[in-house]
């Protein structure tokens, strides 16, 4: 557990990629089984863990703190587990041999919940802070060091020498701690085929297309869709099971019924989850319904009903398609709807054009619900697993813009703790008064948040509980993807995705955006 | 009998004594101003008097210019009593930087102390903080939180030096403040069996040529080369604000560090691009606050800025009457370091 907790201290500070890779590697050829495959485990999201809720943790803190300055030291330090890491006392006896990853993770499987707390206590009474902060992360499931499963790959790539991709396409039919993976990858076992089982494939992604890049395409090899506004899915069915996962490789089966018995298919699918009434896209807002839901009721299910939207085919039947080109894919894609016509499921239709002149006036309109801009995809790219620069773009409309004024502000969580750095900002109504008509937390520079911070800080006029209420004074220029009519907001409108574009500090409040600026494009 | 709260009164300028007619660390000009150390933010420009340490007086005139650090000067030796108006004033030293002190005030049979930035762990570069009981304390809170517990700076200067054993290709570059934190560093690393010299950016090397007149020997030092990649397997000091420039190009792969009390926090230090933080503080960290009020034993305790919530939590616990004063124009050091130097 000591090493791991090292290793997490040195990821959490070394910002490079290639500095990552090389203590990732480092740990996994000196670490033993199965520890090893725990860390792995832990780091790329695939370890579950029960019963580790972070009321949890603030029970532990609340057993030996004051509440209130439990609450305090919360506000400021922003992360639960390092709030309690740091507040914990000295260890009671440093001399006891501090538990392995292994021990721990089995203790925690193996101890009733309601003994909890006491298994631990007494952990978090033989660590030094930076261990027993490892642990707390570990417990509550969120490491947070920014180590994806592909980084993870490419770790143990490097570590032993073989193909990242040999690795991600194993990967998600294993289970920690992948001792077989270990040993195929020491050699002395073979490659674990991963069969009939149904599990998630590493998607392809797209680049973001710029200016520079659109400049340079030869627009001739590109095949044009629109970029859906739902979320990216793959459909599994195999002679063995079917499965609905979300492009993080989560199981989101249970939660869309009607998609899984539509999968009357043996074949590995990607599109996009979309809520479909006849011919209309439902806005985003509508689909988040439906994803907060585990289990859909059979109101919910009428009133939202989910559909697929498809665009490429990995695998038809137990054949790998992943190789050939994008255009043949795609025919085969053609070929499996037409053959078995599942319900609840489409094709993402190709989208003709002369010359990417015509495109971006396309992508310039393109203001329907349940579209956010086009995705253009090489025709001769094989389906490549990650972010492969090129064959793949997704070119999204240009983000709409309002100058709104700062209102209100509180402490953020993670990377950004301790900083004044969720912002509520509002828009002049007819009648003279502010209303918020959004939050952010995002789209700002470093240096941008130092100077909102200190502008909270210096002009703060009232406080309700964390929630700073500043001086209405700060205009701020927030980017936005679409705007929506909302009965929760005071102003009766919500904006998708508002980030803050740049602070602007020389325009005078008064002269910020009116509400109908925004209401007029609803 | 006259309690202090009944003579020392937060006004918008700053802590003011009225029966001795003088503001402490005023944050506007004022006529009269005792000044408890010579950061940006307690020793602003302007003021017609200023009583101070000399060691202040001789830090402020370096970073205010003579003209602007109080038309008349008047420095008081450390535990020399004056009387200023009606008061009895002395100085007594708060452990902060060089020159740093608490303005202990009597009058009409009371005694207020305030003890400016002050902290507990012992510092070559300056006098150790000294408790004076007294009636009414006045005190920071920059760290006033549990979650803020210090470790012993030695570790810290260990971690830097271990770092540069690591990797002898890279150019150490720690951000610390120019008055005092930087010192304090050096003097640690002169402690520990560094003899090389610290190279340092521009900002900092006025404010150790001051030290340097003041007594506090801080070996070999010398300004960043110009060119490009240089000094491999060195130590740079330089401000938190410089971390982040242009400048760096002149280092060799540098690894940045940070010496400051926020890298406790690692989203702090993470949002400052820090590769190495360095948890070493000038000011008291909780369980110093913790142990200072109670020595001091004040039935009454002032908290002038910083994480004054929690403070005053922990005064209720402890049965012990504390208000905060939330005064606006503390804390912002780090601010004051963002104007370009060079």
């Amino acid at each position: 557990m000591i090493a791991f907790g090292r290793l997490l201290e040195r990821l959490a500070f070394t910002p490079s990629r290639n500095g990552r890779l090389a203590h990732l590697a480092t740990y996994f050829r000196a670490t033993a089984d199965p520890d090893r495959g725990f860390a792995l485990a832990a780091l790329a999201g695939t370890l579950a863990l029960r019963s580790a809720k972070p009321g949890l943790l603030r029970g532990l803190a609340a057993a030996r703190t004051d509440p209130e300055l439990f609450a305090l030291s919360y506000e400021f330090v922003g992360d639960l587990a390092e709030t309690v890491a740091l507040l914990w006392p000295a260890p009671s006896d440093p001399a006891a041999a501090p538990p392995r990853l292994a021990e721990i993770i089995a203790g925690l499987g193996a101890t009733p919940p309601a003994e909890l707390p006491a298994l631990l206590a007494g952990w978090l009474d033989r660590f030094d802070p930076g261990t027993r902060l490892a642990l707390l992360k570990l417990v509550t499931g969120g490491l947070r060091v920014g180590i994806s499963a592909r980084l993870a790959h490419l770790a143990l790539a490097a570590a032993f020498g073989v193909a990242p991709e040999a690795i991600a396409e194993v990967w998600h039919a294993l289970e920690p701690p992948y001792l077989p993976l270990f040993a195929w990858l020491e050699g002395t076992a073979p490659r674990p085929d991963p069969a009939d089982t149904p599990h998630f494939r590493p998607p392809m992604l797209a680049h973001p297309l710029e200016a520079a890049d659109a400049a340079a395409l030869d627009w001739s090899a590109y095949r044009a869709e629109w970029k859906w506004d739902g979320i990216r899915v793959q459909l599994v069915a195999t002679r063995t099971g079917r499965r609905l996962f979300s492009r993080g490789a989560e199981d989101i089966s249970a939660a869309f019924p009607e998609i899984l018995a539509a999968m009357e298919f043996a074949a590995v699918l990607d599109g996009e989850l979309l809520i479909r009434r006849g011919t209309e896209i439902a806005p985003f807002a509508t689909l988040q319904r439906r994803l907060n839901r585990k289990s859909p009721g059979a109101k919910l299910l009428a009133e939202a009903p989910a559909h697929v939207r498809l665009y490429d085919i990995l695998f038809d039947g137990s054949e790998d398609l992943r190789p050939l080109p994008f255009d043949a894919r795609r025919a085969r894609l053609e070929a499996l709807l037409a053959r078995e016509r599942p319900a609840a499921m489409d094709l993402s239709p190709l989208i003709a054009f002369q010359d990417g002149s015509e495109l971006a006036a396309l992508r310039a309109g393109a203001r329907a619900a349940g579209i956010e801009g086009l995705m253009l995809k090489h025709g001769a790219s094989p389906y490549l697993a990650g972010r492969a620069r090129g064959p793949w773009w997704k070119w999204k409309r240009d983000p709409l813009a309002i100058d709104a004024v700062l209102m209100y502000a509180e402490r953020g969580h993670g990377r950004r703790s301790g900083f004044y750095s969720d912002f509520t900002f509002g828009l002049w109504r007819a009648d003279g008064e502010l209303v918020p008509v959004g939050k952010s937390y995002s789209g700002y520079t470093d240096a941008e948040l130092r100077l909102l911070d200190r502008f909270v800080r210096t002009h703060t006029t009232a406080r309700f509980g964390p929630v700073h209420e500043v001086e209405k004074s700060l205009v701020l220029e927030i980017g936005f993807d679409s705007a929506q009519r909302s009965t929760r907001h005071k102003s009766g409108v919500a904006l998708r995705f508002p980030r803050i574009l740049r602070l602007r500090p020389d325009k005078p409040a008064a002269e910020a955006d009116r509400l109908d600026a925004l209401t007029a494009i609803l | 009998m006259q309690a202090p709260e009944s003579w020392l009164h937060p006004t918008p300028a700053g802590l003011y004594c009225e029966p001795g007619g003088f503001h402490v660390d005023p944050v506007r000009a004022v006529p009269r101003a005792v000044i408890t150390h010579a950061h940006s933010d307690h020793a602003r420009p302007g003021h017609q008097e200023v009583l101070a340490s000399p060691e202040t007086l001789a830090l402020m005139r370096a970073r205010l210019g003579p003209a602007r650090a109080g038309l008349r000067q008047r420095a008081l030796g450390w535990g020399e009593v004056v009387r200023v108006g009606d008061v009895a004033l002395r100085l007594v030293p708060a452990g902060h930087v060089l020159g740093s002190a608490q303005v202990v005030m009597e009058y009409a049979g009371t005694r207020a102390v305030v003890s400016g930035d002050y902290k507990r762990h012992p510092d070559p570069t300056c006098r150790p903080f000294e408790a004076v009981a007294c009636d009414l304390f006045v005190t920071e809170a920059t760290f006033g939180l549990p979650v803020f517990r210090h470790p012993a700076p030695e570790g810290e200067i260990a971690r830097l030096l271990a770092s540069l054993a690591l990797f002898p290709g890279r150019c150490h570059l720690v951000g610390a403040y120019s008055l005092g934190k930087a010192q304090r560093v050096i003097a640690l690393l002169r402690a520990a069996g560094w003899e090389r010299p610290v190279f340092l950016h521009g900002a900092h090397a006025a404010l150790c040529a001051v030290y340097e007149t003041l007594g506090v020997r801080l070996g070999p030092l010398a300004p960043v080369p110009a060119g490009k990649g240089r000094l491999a397997g060195e130590i740079v000091l330089a401000p938190p604000s410089a971390l982040a420039d242009r400048w760096l190009a002149r280092l060799a792969d540098p690894l940045v560090a940070c010496a400051s009390g926020w890298m406790g926090i690692r989203a702090r230090a993470r949002a400052g691009g820090v590769e190495l933080p360095l948890v070493l503080s000038d000011h008291a960290d909780w369980d110093a606050l913790l142990a200072t009020i109670a020595e001091v034993d004040a039935p009454e305790v002032w908290v002038t800025h910083g994480r004054e919530d929690a403070l005053l939590r922990a005064m209720a616990l402890a049965g012990r009457r504390a208000r905060a004063l939330r005064l606006i124009g503390y804390g912002e050091e780090d601010a004051a370091e963002d104007a370009p130097a060079a």
